[in-house]
Parts: structure tokens; sequence; C-alpha cells
């Protein structure tokens, strides 16, 4: 077996292998749910249905798809420079948390306008993010340290710091022993899209920026030495692009991006922080970046899929009776088939020859 | 300090020692052979997640416990056959492919256990491995030994075997050769996609019986989360040993006593002047390992050919 | 036993090989008699490489057969090729560096699952081999620490070792001082007195003449002609192998200006890629200075120290009389046209479009951008005219850089660099293995472009380990051997077996020469 370069790669390719992967993966889930004793057919539509199927199951889904967006933005961003960043979990919660030190009742801060007060818990979400990543991103520029490993530890970290501050000096003294953050001043939060639904001004936001990186990475000179650090950083060096500033400035951005998502959270759906806010949606972003191909708009479109089959899986275990682990595993499955689907449009197998 | 003294030179701070080193040493030791061939595997998690789920099923179906062991080292062995195919095979980012293994394999052990345990709400048990009294006569070491169950000690047992294999004998020469340069392998004619695939999977295979340790010896069931970072501290501890099996011992006896040491501390309130929140305790072994990731990536020796696909004819 | 004594060592029949489009082999047949040395002749890309490979069982053949002493050979196996009693000496030496030379040379003879290496028989053998050919080694150095030419005698124990009795060298003079390629060309009549037989691979028609009994000549995939060796001339190989003629640029003596690049006693810190050592060179305007030397010599530290990479640890490097920061962009500022060594890893990005690529070193100047945002239609219409300009061959900017041929990319790096000053001329020059890898055609071409460049004021520092090219467009030349510089003596002042000398590290008395001149 041998993998022989295309000669060129076709646009449609491109496009068209996200949709292969995925079709892929739901044949490969349909075995898991026969497994269960669960009609596959049934299991699908219920499950397609819980997502899309009214209007409420359309806005839980929008809903979902809104940290989602910005956790994808964050990996697509860092994966463009080849920084992997596995740590948006982490940076979520601190930033989650620091919008809560910012915006919570009874903080030192209510005396501001609200505006401003809106603007500086907005910042300090992104900071806090940024400022998590900013260490991992150091260690690499500086020392090689690989950043997979960093980031994935800092999660840990990072969710025991916000567990000790949730127990301890921002605890709400209201809860009766449940580690929950107090909840946030009601001027502060998002404002709703959708009347009797969770959408809220959030994903306008999200949307926002997937649209600002596009841009940012396809017209400035940032985001060409984004991309042509990623691609070849040895050539990227040669040519005078600053290396090192670039990569942290991208580590900067990523870790902001999965603050803002932790952000979105406390002031658009849940009002307070708690240590279950987040079912995975820094690990998810990866899976949604990797299916974007790490373009900032395609990122919109994962994070809607994902964000379907989550809530889709939900609806559909309560009535088909198959685990919604199901969800997780669908997801873990096409960000496999991605890149399988990915190489592909790179490269043929020719059996024949060695 | 005496209290710090009395902790230390108790057997039960021992025992518990190489309770917490079993587990880091099979997966260190598991990550070691897959990197040595210039493979990473950060499948790892996963992987022991999955032969946590996979030795115990089959032991609480009614298996004996060494088939349990044996189910989950060839559970680790099949989703290493997935990440060589990736990254071996078709030559994808072995860090995205690991990543993704360990996600699937998460999920998937989730499922299964769902499926299979769909109403339970307290985790149904096993009888786990007995401790081996008849060590604890040995001296110095026997009353700390004598607490382990043989899973302890087939992991001290094969630090000197995968020591032997990679050093003595003509398959680890290859192993370590396909991580220094893929080409030379070829070249004298032994296929660098089989030797890999091979490290990879006997790596994975230890990792799954990293995993199984968790449900058949240190506790006797099967629990979400269970691993919690242990894999990703294996990679940490990989560098830290140099790819040595002898340093890696080390690193897992070091980073265990550590470990021990922030639970006694937890537990004692005389010893340092303030109550400390004991998540700061709990931060301790994932601090340490970046420090060390730090300390040593610096003057890391790190095989030459790690993380770079080989491709017939491609140079 | 006549019967099999008459049989060819070696006899392909028919091979064909096509990489999509590309046709590398192409319906070649070829013998080699037992005890005979066969050259392979042809230019980069004429097909040598892969043929040699599909003999080597690294790639299978599209069609045609191969009979190794009568036997079919198993394609695709390259254990059975060695089992056959074939041997190869890579160009890119097939070695671990981490690794001793007996590991090096034990795997993959024992079958793999035996519990312990036999070392101390492998040992002796090999140290009874050696003896044999001649060829002196340490069994348990670490092949790290081992010269280019101590490299190569590994290369060849290790085929030895296996018990080959056709050895296959590709392109084993390009990285050898002249005297170390002298050695070789002793260790290959000392093959053939022991009866081995050898395919010799080259381009360089001299060599070719000397060392080989036979000459296969191939061009675009196919084999164009077969000769004898003797009787043949220089210019008939030559004329083959092009298939035309190339006209080679000739250099005309000029009047050096004023010194723009002084490096003064400059040591740099040791690391992977070597180092200087108080090295001193001066570049006046108007004159190409080349750098020869055996690969790994400090060739790397010197090229990255003139190109902005690294800084000096010791000394002083100036620009026309000013100390540069060590950072590229301080140097493109300034005017420094810079020509990296490995054209793919570090002169372009590959995934990116050749617009972008075109633009990359200046991207950041006013003509380029503005606030951060690119000039999209100043970038792409620059990138137009350097492809008219420069005769690249592609199918529009837009496709990746990566999909041009190795002339064609050379080509944009060159234009890319000589553009460093906009519409003025580039003061400096640094290029680092200009030609590399390049045909004929193409060679001809950069060096064109560069005696122009000299010719129109600019200073040119070239790193070569190709001393034809060096012979052929240079003005002054020094030999660099373990980050150490020789003096730059003029051209003519250099004889090859010198040249060879100051490249191993003998001590070049510039006043010597000076008296000799």
């Amino acid at each position: 077996m041998r993998l022989e370069a295309r000669s060129g790669t076709a646009r449609t390719a491109q496009l068209v292998a996200p949709f292969v992967a995925v079709l892929f993966t739901l044949l490969v889930c349909a075995l898991l749910v026969a497994w269960a004793g669960a009609p596959v057919g049934r299991t699908y539509a219920l499950l397609f249905e819980g997502a899309f199927g009214s209007r409420f199951a359309l806005s839980e889904t929008l809903t979902r798809a809104t940290p989602l967006i910005l956790t994808g933005l964050a990996a697509a961003v860092a994966f463009r420079a080849r920084f992997y960043n596995i740590g948006a979990e982490g940076q979520l919660y601190v930033g989650a948390l620091a919008a809560v030190a910012v915006g919570a009742q009874g903080g030192a801060l209510e005396a501001l306008p609200p505006t401003l007060r809106f603007a500086l818990m907005m910042l300090a979400g992104a900071a806090a993010g940024a400022l998590l990543l900013a260490g991992p991103a150091l260690l690499k520029v500086r020392f090689g340290v690989d950043e997979v490993v960093t980031t994935l530890l800092l999660n840990f970290i990072a969710l025991l710091f916000v567990s000790m501050m949730l127990d301890g000096p921002m605890k709400d003294p209201l809860a009766m022993g449940w580690p929950q953050s107090a909840a946030l001043d009601p001027e502060l939060e998002l404002s709703k899209l959708m009347a009797r639904s969770r959408v809220h001004s959030g994903l306008v936001i999200a949307c926002a920026l997937a649209l600002a990186m596009w841009i940012v990475e396809r017209f400035t000179t940032f985001g060409f030495a984004l991309r042509a650090v990623g691609a070849n950083a040895r050539a990227a060096a040669f040519a005078g692009l600053p290396v090192a500033r670039t990569l942290l400035l991208g580590a900067l951005i990523s870790g902001a991006l999965a603050g803002l998502a932790g952000v979105g959270e406390v002031a658009g759906r849940t009002s307070y922080l708690t240590l279950d806010m987040s079912p995975d949606y820094g690990y998810s972003g990866i899976v949604i970046a990797m299916l974007a191909g790490l373009n900032p708009l395609g990122v919109i479109v994962a994070a809607v899929f994902v964000a379907s089959v989550l809530v889709g899986a939900d609806s559909m275990s309560r009535s088909a009776g198959v685990p919604n682990y199901l969800a997780d595993v669908i997801v873990a499955t096409s960000l496999l088939a991605i890149l399988v689907a990915g190489m592909f449009t790179r490269y043929r197998i020719r059996w024949n020859s060695r | 300090m005496s209290e710090l003294y009395d902790i230390v030179a108790s057997s039960a701070f021992w025992i518990a020692v190489l309770r917490i080193a079993t587990p880091l040493i099979f997966g260190t030791l598991g990550v070691l052979l897959c990197e040595r061939a210039g493979v990473l595997n950060l499948g790892i998690e996963g992987i022991m997640v999955a032969g946590a789920f996979c030795g115990w099923l089959v032991v609480f179906q009614g298996a004996d416990l060494w088939t349990g062991v044996f189910v989950a080292a060839l559970a680790g062995a099949l989703l290493g056959l997935v990440h060589a195919g990736l990254t071996v095979w078709l030559g994808l980012s072995q860090h995205v492919s690991g990543l993704g293994l360990t996600l699937l394999a998460t999920s998937l052990a989730s499922y299964a256990y769902r499926v299979s345990f769909p109403k339970v709400s307290t985790p149904p048990t096993i009888e786990p491995f007995a401790p081996l009294d008849g060590l604890s006569g040995l001296p110095l070491i026997g009353p700390a030994l004598g607490a382990q169950t043989a899973m302890t000690v087939l992991a001290l047992a094969l630090v000197p075997v995968i020591a032997w294999i990679l050093q003595r004998t003509p398959v680890g020469l290859a192993v370590r050769m396909a991580g220094e340069n893929p080409s030379a392998v070829e070249a004298q004619g032994v296929s660098v996609l089989a030797v890999r695939t091979g490290a990879i999977m006997a790596g994975s295979a230890l990792m799954g019986v990293a995993g199984a340790f968790l449900t058949l010896s240190a506790f006797n069931a099967f629990f979400f989360n269970m691993v919690n970072g242990r894999g990703w501290i294996c990679v940490a501890l990989v560098v830290f040993a140099s790819w040595r099996p002898g340093k890696a011992l080390l690193g897992a006896l070091l980073f265990a006593a550590f470990d021990a040491l922030q639970l006694r501390l937890q537990q004692s309130s005389g010893l340092l002047p303030v109550q400390l929140p004991y998540q700061l305790y709990l931060m301790l072994p994932y601090i340490l390992s970046i420090v060390a990731l730090v300390v040593m990536a610096r003057r890391a020796a790190y095989p030459q050919a790690l993380m770079k696909p080989y491709r017939k004819g491609e140079r | 036993m006549s019967t099999a004594s008459a049989l060819p060592a070696l006899r392909l029949r028919g091979i064909s090989k096509r990489f999509g489009p590309l046709l590398a082999n192409d319906d070649i047949s070829l013998e080699l008699a037992r005890g005979e040395v066969l050259a392979l002749l042809g230019e980069n890309g004429a097909g040598k490489s892969t043929l040699v490979s599909i003999l080597f069982g690294h790639y299978v053949a599209d069609a045609g057969r191969i009979e190794v002493f009568g036997q079919p050979l198993p394609p695709g196996n390259p254990a059975a090729a060695l089992a056959a009693g074939i041997g190869m000496v890579h160009q890119h030496f097939a070695l671990a560096d981490n690794l001793s030379v007996l590991d090096n040379v034990m795997l993959g003879s024992e079958p793999l699952w035996r519990p312990f290496s036999r070392r101390s028989a492998a040992r002796r053998k090999l140290l009874d081999t050696a003896r044999r050919f001649g060829l002196a080694i340490d069994p348990e150095a670490r092949i790290g620490k081992l010269s280019v030419g101590e490299r190569q005698r590994v290369e060849i124990l290790k085929a030895l070792w296996r018990g080959a009795r056709i050895l296959i060298l590709d392109e084993p003079t390009a990285v050898l001082t002249p005297q170390e390629s002298e050695q070789l060309f002793g260790t290959l009549a000392e093959l053939i007195r022991e009866g081995l037989s050898l395919i010799f691979i080259s381009h360089k028609l001299d060599e070719v003449l000397r060392v080989s009994d036979r000459v296969a000549v191939l061009r675009a995939g196919r084999l164009v002609a077969e000769r004898p060796a003797r009787g043949t001339s220089r210019a008939e190989l030559a004329e083959l192998m092009v298939g035309r003629s190339v006209v080679a640029p000739t250099r005309t003596r000029r009047e050096p200006g004023e010194i723009i690049l002084a490096i003064d006693r400059v040591s740099t810190a040791a690391d992977r890629h070597g180092m200087l050592d108080r090295a001193s060179l001066e570049v006046r305007a108007g004159e190409i200075v080349a750098i020869a030397g055996v690969a790994g010599n400090g060739q790397e530290a010197l090229a990255e120290l003139a190109c902005g990479l690294t800084a000096a640890r010791h000394g002083r490097v100036a620009v026309s009389g000013e100390v540069l920061a060590a950072r590229p962009r301080a140097w493109i500022a300034r005017k420094v046209a810079r020509i990296p060594e490995d054209r793919h890893a570090v002169g372009i990005v590959g995934d990116l479009p050749v617009w972008e690529n075109a633009v990359s070193e200046r991207l950041h100047t006013p003509a380029f951008s503005r606030f951060g945002w690119i000039r999209r239609g100043a970038a792409r219409a620059f990138a137009n005219a350097l492809v008219a300009r420069f005769d690249i061959r592609l199918s529009g900017i837009d496709v990746p850089t990566r999909a041009l041929s190795g002339g064609n990319m050379q080509k944009l790096i060159l234009g890319r660099a000589l553009a460093v000053g906009g519409e003025s001329a580039p003061l400096l020059i640094i290029a680092n293995q200009p030609t590399w890898g390049l045909d004929i055609g193409a060679v001809a071409e950069i060096h064109r472009r560069l005696l122009d460049a000299a010719a129109g004021g600019a200073a040119v520092l070239m790193i070569s380990e190709d001393l034809d090219e060096i012979m052929a467009i240079a003005d002054r030349v020094a030999a660099i051997f373990k980050g150490r510089l020789s003096a730059a003596l003029p051209v003519e002042q250099w004889t090859p077996a010198s040249l060879g000398l100051a490249m191993a590290g003998d001590p070049v008395a510039p006043a010597e020469h000076a008296d000799a001149a």
C-alpha cells in the first residue's frame, strides 16, 4: 500500500468531505443502536426530530450551538497556527468564573453603569481564558514544551480552581451547601432572541466573531502569518514573519474565545456558575474545528451539527431508550472520519504498489 | 517536621505509593513503547477507560481476573491498531488521531456501560485481586509489597523486561531504529509500518492493562471519570523519564510518592499552620506533571523521528 | 558452472513506472555483467533514483521483470533484494544518528523474535569484513559522531556485511572532498577485485568516465544510450544526457567595489546546525565569493548568520559597515536577498498559494499592506509580474506552491529574493546551495541570474557543495571545515587538490598561494 499525492485538490472534494464523514459515522453508529436493541431508522428519526422537529427543538439546538461555535473557533484559530489548544474546557470555566466575579449580584462593582459593567464582564471573561492559555503558549515558544499535555493538564487544574472558588470566596451563601456562585445581575444577562425559548444574543455575538475571524485570517497580515506559521514555521521564520509573536497572539485569541464561551453560558443561559455547566464543550470544540476544516465560517455549521446531535440524542434517549452517550460516540467517530476523509482529498491509495 | 517523618516512615504510606504508581507504570511503559517507535499516542486516556471497562465487564460476567486483564490488553491492542492505521498507514496527525481515539474509547465505554446496565444506580461490584500476603515476609520491602496485588508485581517485573527487549533484542533494535530513522529500517529490509504498528499495539495493550488495574485491583467497580487524567500524566512522565524504562519507574514512584503525601497532608490537620482547601492538594499532581515537563523539555533527547509520519520514497 | 558464470549479475527487462502524470521509467532494459562497473548517468529527474528504488524494492514497477544471477527477484521487497545479494548505498544515508555502527549494521539481519541479539559474533564479523576491504571502523561509535566519509563507509560495510554481490551507489561522491572521492574509488576497485558488480549513479561526467566500464544514459525516463566508457567523450555524454545543448553562462572578470559583507572573527553557539569558529570573510560589491565544504562543517551556521536568523556569539558581522539585528526583516530592509538551502522546508510555505509566497518577505511593508490589511491587488500584480519576468511555469498564481517543480520553485524564491529592494537592485545576495537538485537548464538559468546581479553591483555569497559550480561562477573561494574558514583566494589559485585539502581541514597558507600566484 502506498499513498500518492493527488496533483490538485478539488474544492468540491474539500466541501463534500465532511458530509461523507458524517454519513459514514451515522452508518457505523447504526450498529451501536442495533446492539442496544432499538430500531435504527426510528432512533435516527427521533434524534433528528429532537434536534430540528419543533420550534422548541430548534431553539434548544441553537442554544447549545452558541458555546460550541466559540469553543470551535478557539480550536480552529489555534490549530490554524498548529498550536494544539486542548484546554478550551478549562478556559471556558475560568472565563465564566471571571464573568461572575465582575457581574454577580452584590459584587464590588455594582455601582458601575450596566453598559460599562457588561463590557467589563466580557473583557474579564476573555482575558481569563487568554491568560490561562498564555502559560502553555509561553512554555511552547520559550522552552519547546508540548502544548497538548500542558493544556490538557491545565483543564484539571482550572476545574479544581473553579471548584475551590465555588466552595470558598465565591460561594453563593443562599445555595445551601451546593457549590454554586451567586447569580449574575439581571441587567447583565444577554437578551433572548426568541420568546419562550432559551436562545440568546450570545448566538449573534458568536456568529459575528466567526465572521470576524474569517476576515482576519484571509485579509490581514496577521492572518497570513497565522496560516504561514501553521503550515511551515521554519519557512515563516526565514521569510521574517514573527513566529513567536504570531503563536502567542493566536493562543491569546484562542483562549479569549473559549473564555467568552463561558461568559455566554453564564450570561445567556444559567445566570450562575456551577461545576456541571459545560458537558465537555471544550473537547467538542476540537471536533467542530476539524469538521469545519478550520474554516471559521464552517465552524458555525459544524457547531450546529454537533449541537443537534447532542440535543437530539437527549430527547431520543428519553423516548427510544438508547443511552444518550450515543451522541458522544457520534461526535468522536466523526472526528476520526473527517481526518481520514480530509486525507483522501489530498492523497489516493495505490494498492498494487508499495 | 516529625509528623512528616512519621508519614514517610509508615508502611501505609509506601503501600499507597506502590498502589498509586502501578497504573502509571503500565501506562508510562505503554507510551514509551509507542514513542520509541516514533508515534505519539494521546489515545492513552481513552484506552485506559476502555481497558478498565472491558476488563471489569468480563470479570463481572464470571470470567477469572486474569482473563479480565487479558481482555483489557486485547481491547487496548485493538484501539492501538486503530491509531496505527490512522497515523502509521495513513500518516495522519498523531495529535488529532490520539485525541479522537480518547474521545471515541471513552464514549464507547460509557455507551456500552449504559446499554449493559440501563437501570442500576449503584455500580455493580466484583471481587478484585487479593493482596499477596506471602510477600510480606520479605525484609525491608515486605510490608509495602505484601499489601499489593499480583498486578503491581507484574508492573514492577515489566520494567526490566521492556528495558531488555528494547536494548538487547533484535525487535527492540528495530523499534528504536524506527523511532530514530525509519528510512534506515526500510533500507535493511524490515517494514517500518509493521514495526510501528506492532509497537503501538503492544504499548496500547499495556495502557489497557493500566486501566484494568483500576477496576480489578485498586477498586472493584467501574465509574465514569475514574481514569481522571492519569493517561495524560503518563505522557508527561515519559518525557521526564527521557524515554528510558528504568527512569519511567523512578518517575512513576516519585510522582506517586507526592500524590500519597498530599493525600496524607489533606488528612492530617496539625502539619500545616493553616487549613488549605482540598482542591489545592488535588491540583498538586497535575502541577507537578507540568513542572516535570518543563524541567526536562530542555534537555530531552527526543526520538528523532517522533511525530514524523513515514511515507515510502519520501525523505 | 560455466553457464552459471555466463549469466549476468543483473538483468532488467522492460521496467516501467508511472507517478500520476509523470512517466518516471519508460520500458528500461539493462544488464550488468559480473565484475562490471555500470554507470547510470542522467540529469536530476531523469529516472535514475526511481530505477534503483525499484531494483531495491522500495517501489514496485508497473511493468517489467528483474533477474538476479538468473533468479527472478520478487518485486517491492527490500528484504528479498538484500537476500538476493543487492546492496545499496543511499545518497541520504539510511543510518540512525543516535545508535552505534554495530546497531545500524545489525538491524534486520537476525530473526526479529530472538530473545537476545548475538552482538559479539556480529561485531567479529563486522571487524573481519572491515579488515578484508580495508575500511577501518569502530563498531561501537555513534553514527552522529562520524564524519560524512566515515558514514558512507558504514553504508558500504552494511551492504558487504549482509553479503552483497551487487552494490548500488547513489551519487556517492556528491558529499565527499576530492581526496575522499579518490579513497572511495580505491575501495570500489577493491570490491571489483573481490568479484562484486557495481552500479554507479552520478551526473558528474569525468567521474563516470574514470570509474566505469560501461555507461547507460537515462533521459526523461528512457534509456537513450549505452556505451563502453572507453572511447566515449565527455561532450558526447553531456549531449546524450541533456538532449540539447545548454549554453553555460560565463564569468567576466570585474573590478570588485567596496566591502559589503564583513564577517570578522565570528563564532556561533554550537547547535544542530553546526557552528562557526572564529570565521572571517569579506564580500565586495560585484564579486561572487563561494564557500566550499563537505556538508555539516558549519555552512548552515554561516547561512543562518548571513540571513539574519541567528546572532554571532563572538565577533562582528556588518553589512555596508552597519551591524544588523538578528531578525530577517532587518536584513530584508537592508536589501539583503536570501536563498535558503532547502527550498521545500525553508524557502516556501507549500500549502499557501504562489502569490502569497511571492510577497511573504515584504508583506508587512507599505507596498503590500496598510494598517495590517493586505493590499491584495498590489500583491497579486507583483506576483504576476514576477512569474512573467522569471519565466515561472504554473497554471496560475493561486495554485499551492508545493505543486511547482523544483526549478520553478527555485525561480520563485530567487525572484522574491532579488526583488528585496523593490525597484532597486539588492545590495547583497546570500545563496545557499542555489542549484541543488535542479536540471541543467534550470542550473544555467540560476547561474545567469546570479552573474547578472553581480555584474549589476551586488555582492554575492554562495555556499555550495558542488565544486564544478564553484569553479564555474565564483570569483573567490574559501573552504570551510569544522566551522573555520580558510582564506578566500581567487578561484584561479585553487586546484581541485588544494581545495580538497582545505575542505578536509589542511591549513592553507595564504602566503604560499599568494607567492605562487
